[in-house]
């Protein structure tokens, strides 16, 4: 089944999930971030996808995102169900989702350097230091 | 003077050994009269503020109680990371007033290990060992879907054998998955034989797993182009052993739990899920349709053929744990049909995509071909390239909605790989179905979600 995709702005980006949730779309299933470091701009395209169970269609918003900026606004008022994802993205790309209810890290520790899923961050190459451990030299 | 310090130290060695109180007599000796007085004293080493303040002459200020707080004050709890009934190293923060949990935090990410990450590294031919480890429960559907996403990106089709084999793979692991849900929700509610019960009809399609794809779990058995091997001799007869088995074997759990006094009175009108619940929360799979919601992809959006298949989607409408329970009894039976389904009219043919630019050569095949030698050699060290663009493709897993998002920039890795893990978003219902509800149930809720923290952290 292909999605029907909308481009959109961080600007009209909360008009268009509300006249997305008006149109029967019940559900948000998912939201991740793709980092086009170098290779495009704006920088982070935001894709969030949505079902709708009564119409069996399913839709997806790509939102650009400029490394200046990093900011969006949080849909968690219109869909409680972005609440993790949003997390989840701002612990993996650094984008920040405005009047989230509580936008921590989630599956990195709290006191973590950077974002991992960046694509200017090296992988498997950061010793991992636990909080409160004793340092090692 | 002289004897009057030797009774002291006498008296004081005595003291230490037996670590009484002391006295406040200044001869020394023990002064029963004083006691009253000494008791107070409790230690020697404190100080006379301390004191002061274990008398009640002074007061100090650093407790106030509010006059709303009942008896039972409000504590925070800690449960897990290490706690048997999270099912992994989930940890819950539980604000608790006596027996009742009145706010609860799930706090995920103890079982990260940046798999998204390792996928961009991966070649699309190495995608399902990496994808196959996320839910370990169900790690068909997981190469499953990243196959899925891969054929869609380069515009395959796979054989008809290929695809009859996914869906007799996947519904198996189906049904196993659903049997460790059943041990693993009766055992944390102390039905203690269902743990074992379980597990031994697991053990069965977990013995025709090895047998065709030689391990018994994160397999990398279904690959992009098809699955890596063909059925093993004879691979009738087990799946007819366990189809003929695992129905008895549910009939067994359905005598001892259908009609359990202690089961239904723990389970029922525990942990309501409303379909509109469902909907807020992206809950899908069997929690969506035990909430009286008939919502199937496999019905809905199929794949790999399923729509040829003549199944049922049980729906119940309590949407408790009791009906989270009993929709995945039923659906074993369903995925039971399919297997028969798959079984009797397994077509012939070839298992694999026949494009030598995606299928390796068979082995023997390199001895004779100069052509074959140069595809393997090119498969297995730089992979097949797949066209730029991207795709969002989703499976019903035993959990939910399983979906998988591939970027491909048009080199032989993927430049994005994200999983939509249906753990990860069911466990965002954890607040509300455990929010007002005694601890006690607490251990059902989390059981009738089936969280597998592998799916959650990645």
């Amino acid at each position: 089944m292909n999605p029907v995709i909308i481009e959109t702005t961080p600007e009209e980006y909360k008009d268009l999930i509300d006249s997305i949730k008006n149109d029967g779309f019940e559900m948000m299933v998912d939201l991740t971030v793709v980092d086009w470091f170098r290779k495009k701009e704006p920088r982070f395209e935001v894709v969030v996808q949505f079902l709708s169970t009564s119409q069996n269609l399913r839709k997806t918003i790509k939102v650009f995102v400029k490394d200046e900026d990093l900011t969006l606004p949080s849909i968690t008022e219109i869909y409680p169900s972005a609440n993790f994802y949003e997390r989840e993205a701002y612990d993996m790309f650094g984008i920040i989702f405005e009047n989230h209810p509580d936008l921590t890290r989630i599956l990195m520790p709290d006191d973590w350097e950077g974002h991992p899923l960046r694509k200017n961050y090296g992988s498997g190459r950061i010793p991992v230091q636990f909080k409160n451990a004793p340092k090692v030299d | 003077m002289k004897n009057n310090n030797i009774k002291k130290s006498k008296l004081s060695n005595f003291k230490n050994k037996l670590d009484f109180w002391a006295t406040n007599s200044e001869e020394g000796g023990w002064n029963v009269s004083s006691t009253d007085e000494g008791s107070q004293k409790m230690l020697e080493n404190e100080n006379e503020k301390q004191i002061k303040i274990q008398t009640g002459t002074e007061v100090v200020d650093d407790f106030v109680i509010e006059e709303e707080t009942s008896d039972d004050e409000r504590m925070i709890v800690n449960m897990g990371p290490q706690h048997p009934s999270t099912h992994g190293v989930l940890r819950l923060q539980a604000e608790l007033e006596g027996e009742v949990v009145r706010r609860v935090k799930p706090i995920i990410g103890y079982l990260h290990t940046g798999m998204e990450k390792t996928g961009e590294e991966l070649n699309y031919f190495q995608g399902p060992t990496n994808t196959t480890r996320m839910d370990y429960l169900s790690p068909l559907f997981n190469e499953l879907v990243f196959s899925l996403t891969t054929e869609k990106l380069i515009g395959i089709e796979v054989p008809k054998r290929a695809e009859t084999i996914r869906i007799l793979m996947t519904e198996l692991n189906r049904v196993s998955s659903h049997l460790v849900a059943l041990a693993t929700g009766g055992m944390d509610i102390g039905a203690l034989s269902m743990m074992i019960f379980g597990f031994r009809e697991r053990e069965l399609i977990l013995d025709f797993f090895e047998k065709t794809t030689g391990l018994r779990m994160n397999h990398n058995f279904i690959r992009p182009g098809g699955v890596a091997a063909d059925l093993p001799d004879g691979w009738q007869k087990d799946v007819e052993e366990i189809l003929k088995i695992i129905p008895e074997k549910l009939q067994d759990y359905d005598d001892m739990l259908l009609d359990n006094p202690i089961w239904k009175g723990r389970l029922q009108n525990v942990g309501i899920l409303t379909t509109e619940e469902c909907f807020a929360y992206g809950i899908t799979g069997p929690s969506l349709r035990a909430s009286g919601y008939t919502w199937d992809l496999r019905k809905s959006q199929p794949y790999s053929g399923i729509e040829n298949y003549d199944f049922d989607i049980p729906v119940l409408k309590e949407g408790d744990v009791f009906a989270r329970w009993r929709v995945k009894v039923l659906e074993i039976f369903e995925s039971l049909k399919i297997i028969e389904q798959a079984m009797n009219n397994m077509p012939k043919g070839p298992y694999k995509v026949q494009d030598k630019k995606i299928t390796p050569p068979p082995r023997k095949r390199l001895d004779e071909s100069m052509e074959a030698l140069i595809h393997h050699f090119k498969i297995y060290t730089e992979g097949f390239k797949v066209p730029e663009g991207d795709a969002y493709v989703a499976v019903e897993s035993p959990r939910g909605e399983l979906g998988c998002y591939i970027v491909s920039d048009g080199s032989s890795k993927p430049y994005r790989m994200h999983v939509r893990g249906p753990s990860f978003c069911n466990l965002q219902a954890l607040p509300v179905i455990m929010t007002d509800s005694p601890i006690a149930d607490a251990v059902a809720a989390i059981a009738s979600l089936d969280p597998v923290i592998g799916d959650v952290d990645r």
